[in-house]
């Protein structure tokens, strides 16, 4: 209630509210980079914050006219078709970007260095990292107010890795990752609500409150895995079954810049390319391990050139378009049989390591305002997006209070959902099992696991 | 008179035949198989009866095998199934539960079970909890194979048993085959499972001949968990043992049958689960409780048998406290003397039945 309120008043008054909580003003914030962009601040007089109004409509035009097409991400019930002024034939339907070359190691050359976006791709990616950006502050915000506890590690400003790695493999194809996993399962098919529901750790999360924040599952999706770097010979083992299986697929197999130094990733590296496995090994560089920077961290920061035999790609982790396009590189390396690859996405994150972690005893508050400022994912394709004219502000704008409504039910499900019964504490202990006794703590406390 | 003349002509067999006939039973055809090739038989029959099956591990394919267990898969079903792998256990651990999260079913070999220390955090926290961690939607279908404990004269990093830290685990299942029957049984039984299964064996039973039953050979022979074998029934005390240990405790009862003390001998075959009601049973048969183990005294195998004997009903059936007879709480030494002073000889089980017996 109380946050309904006070997210109304900002919107109202397009300021920082006093009694702002610190959530609230990182949501602001996301928002604020509206103004601050080049692009947009030519749109200024549209970009006002205002309360939201009904979008104009031209009297003269037909109805067919104004109801754009969009495609069925918007479909859901409560969604309107938004209308635009504009004839649906103003937009833009494809356009063609120039993307940051690539640093390449042991290889000839590298992604192409032009991007096409489609007018639906562009829509499809806006809304699929805005979800996440969302869905990672009402987490926020749910565990300042203690309803999630333990570990949440939160996503904001990586949003263009998960979603330019998805927008470039099939769903066929399998990813794994480590811990600050909750972007991966949303655009691997799990719903926010079971995502925050989980958090909350209630009978509706993914993994029925038994995993919690690191341990989300999803078809061809391995979690999130809380021990550092255990996650990458995992991905090395998926890619075996794929090649046993000659099912064409690729593993994506994800690890941060603090899990590169790993022993076991070099043990992976190793018999993936000697066995030619379709893995692609992707470590997604943040800058900082925890508290740990890269300098104080590693002899040397290259991460894309780590795999020595292997050959990598260092990639414009902010750039969706430059994930999309180097993971499409990738992949087709792999499936061509030439064995695994390297990518290092340069990233980084707006959060702490975690949320007992404030982040910023080791950057610069200035360092994650830079950041925020001038390579935000989301701000970057909306601007892209707006200054080719491929959608209105109002679309956006339209997606923004869907997902903020999505997100908000979410929330409101993840917390008022029921905890799981007490009399599934042991089940799922083994897989296709006939019920077992399970010792509880005392010795006539003998309870039941099904499988 | 024809059975006698048979036997004076050619030994006891010809008169077992000759017997049969006479009779007309058919007895179960026996046949002596080591427990190595028993390992051998079982991964090569459910290699071929599912493709998803496959071994990797060390020396398993050109090498046939460190122990020669795998002797002549590779020949038979080559490189993309039975794989050799780089001295990299932690990352060869984690491919191979990948590649069961994924679909496959693999047999990962460890060369002893010494070194599956490296790769403990693969076992425990990729594999076993996963299912759990999941709510059911991840299975990891694996068995980790290998030798375990003590062999002869390869010192302290080569011969701990790990029957005790594996069995701690919920999300696993730990055997400890003792016979070649066990062996293939279990060993079918736990690639069957759609679970993580740690199959302990002994490097110094690999050789010995067993005699196989014909059912025991049959292709879809397997051994459920969680049972316990009686190899040998008694009636003054049960001795409860694993692996190579079920040996030294038939021996010692035959020593003590012919001082008229009947031992029984349980073979656990099962160290996760732990078959307590086969347990109870004998102890409120015999009320005398003997446990037999190479692993380390402090929380081992055996402390955990007596705990779960002292919670259940066969507690006020003890006519004495429970003994464990336990390898040295020291680190294994390499000179011969003192390495046969630090495992349980049949001398110290006799010992402890007698004293357990107050005879």
């Amino acid at each position: 209630m109380l946050t309904a309120i006070s997210n109304a008043l900002c919107r109202i008054t397009g300021s920082n509210v006093g009694a702002q909580t610190v959530s609230e003003f990182l949501i602001g914030q996301s928002e604020l980079v509206n103004l601050t962009s080049p692009a947009a601040s030519a749109l200024a007089t549209t970009t006002q914050r205002q309360p939201p109004k009904p979008p104009p409509v031209n009297t003269k035009a037909s109805e067919a006219e104004l109801v754009t097409e969009q495609p069925t991400l918007l479909s859901d019930p409560g969604a309107r078709a938004v209308v635009s002024s504009r004839a649906f034939a103003d937009f833009t339907p494809k356009a063609s970007f120039e993307i940051k070359k690539c640093d390449v190691h042991r290889l000839e050359e590298g992604p192409p260095g032009q991007a096409e976006l489609t007018r639906e791709q562009g829509l499809h990616y806006y809304r699929t990292m805005q979800t996440i950006r969302r869905m990672e502050l009402k987490a926020d915000q749910l565990y300042k107010q203690k309803i999630i506890r333990g570990f949440c590690h939160l996503y904001d400003g990586q949003e263009a890795c998960a979603m330019g790695i998805e927008a470039a493999i099939n769903p066929t194809d399998h990813v794994i990752t480590a811990y600050r996993a909750h972007g991966y399962t949303y655009t691997r098919g799990v719903p926010v609500k079971q995502i925050l529901a989980e958090l909350t750790g209630r009978k509706g999360g993914i993994a029925k409150g038994k995993g919690g924040s690191m341990h989300m599952y999803a078809p061809n999706f391995y979690g999130g895995n809380g021990i550092v770097g255990a996650q990458v010979p995992l991905g090395a083992g998926i890619a075996l079954a794929c090649k046993y299986l000659g099912n064409n697929q690729v593993c994506v197999t994800l690890y941060g810049d603090g899990a590169a130094n790993q022993g076991q990733i070099f043990e992976a590296y190793n018999m993936a390319a000697l066995w030619k496995l379709p893995c692609i090994f992707i470590c997604e560089n943040n800058k900082y391990g925890m508290g740990t920077s890269v300098e104080r961290s590693s002899a040397s920061t290259d991460y894309y050139r780590r795999g020595d035999y292997i050959p990598g790609l260092r990639v414009d982790g902010m750039d969706v378009l430059s994930v999309r396009e180097a993971t499409k590189f990738a992949a087709d390396h792999c499936r061509a049989g030439k064995g695994p690859i390297l990518m290092e996405l340069q990233t980084y994150r707006y959060h702490g390591h975690s949320m007992s972690d404030p982040g910023v005893s080791y950057r610069t508050r200035e360092e994650i305002q830079e950041v925020r400022s001038k390579s935000d994912p989301i701000a970057m394709l909306k601007d892209r997006m707006l200054s080719n004219k491929m959608a209105a502000m109002e679309e956006f704008k339209e997606m923004d209070s869907e997902i903020r409504k999505e997100i908000e039910e979410a929330a409101l499900f993840a917390t008022s959902d029921s905890e799981p019964p007490l009399d599934a504490l042991c089940d799922h202990i083994f897989h296709n099992e006939p019920p077992l006794e399970v010792r509880g703590t005392t010795p006539w406390s003998k309870l039941k696991s099904s499988s | 008179m024809a059975s006698l003349s048979c036997v004076l002509r050619s030994g006891r067999n010809a008169a077992a035949v000759v017997l049969r006939r006479e009779f007309h039973r058919s007895a179960p055809a026996s046949v002596q198989v080591t427990v190595r090739d028993a390992l051998n038989q079982a991964m090569d029959e459910e290699l071929e009866r599912d493709e998803r099956v496959f071994l990797l591990g060390e020396e398993v394919a050109q090498y046939d095998g460190a122990y020669k267990i795998s002797r002549g898969l590779w020949k038979k079903y080559g490189d993309a199934r039975i794989i050799d792998t780089p001295i990299t256990e932690m990352g060869f651990t984690g491919i191979a539960v990948g590649a069961a999260m994924a679909g496959l079913r693999p047999i990962c070999e460890f060369m002893t079970f010494n070194f599956s220390m490296q790769a403990i955090d693969q076992v425990i926290n990729s594999a076993a909890k996963t299912n759990y961690m999941s709510a059911g939607r991840q299975s990891v279908p694996i068995v980790f194979r290998g030798p375990n404990g003590a062999s002869a004269g390869v010192g302290a990093q080569h011969s701990q048993c790990f029957a005790a830290w594996y069995g701690h685990c919920p999300g696993l299942k730990v055997v400890s085959p003792w016979s070649a029957e066990d062996a293939r049984g279990l060993l079918k039984a736990a690639i069957r499972d759609d679970n993580p299964v740690v199959f302990l064996e002994n490097e110094l039973m690999y050789g010995v001949p067993f005699e196989m039953s014909e059912e025991s050979l049959h292709k879809d022979f397997t051994i459920p968990f969680g049972k316990a074998k009686v190899e040998r029934q008694g009636t003054h005390v049960t001795l409860v043992t694993h692996s190579r240990y079920v040996s030294f405790c038939l021996d010692a009862a035959a020593v003590l049958a012919k001082e008229g003390v009947e031992c029984e001998v349980v073979n656990l075959r099962s160290i996760r689960p732990l078959d307590v009601e086969t347990i109870e049973a004998s102890v409120m048969k015999t009320n005398h409780l003997v446990t037999v183990e190479g692993g380390w005294p402090q929380f081992g195998v055996g402390a955990e048998i007596c705990a779960r004997v002292m919670e259940g009903p066969a507690f006020n059936y003890l006519d004495a406290p429970a003994t464990r007879v336990t390898g040295v709480d020291v680190p294994m030494p390499y000179a011969k003397i003192l390495e046969d002073n630090s495992l349980p000889q049949i001398k110290d089980i006799i010992f402890s039945i007698k004293k357990t017996l107050n005879i």
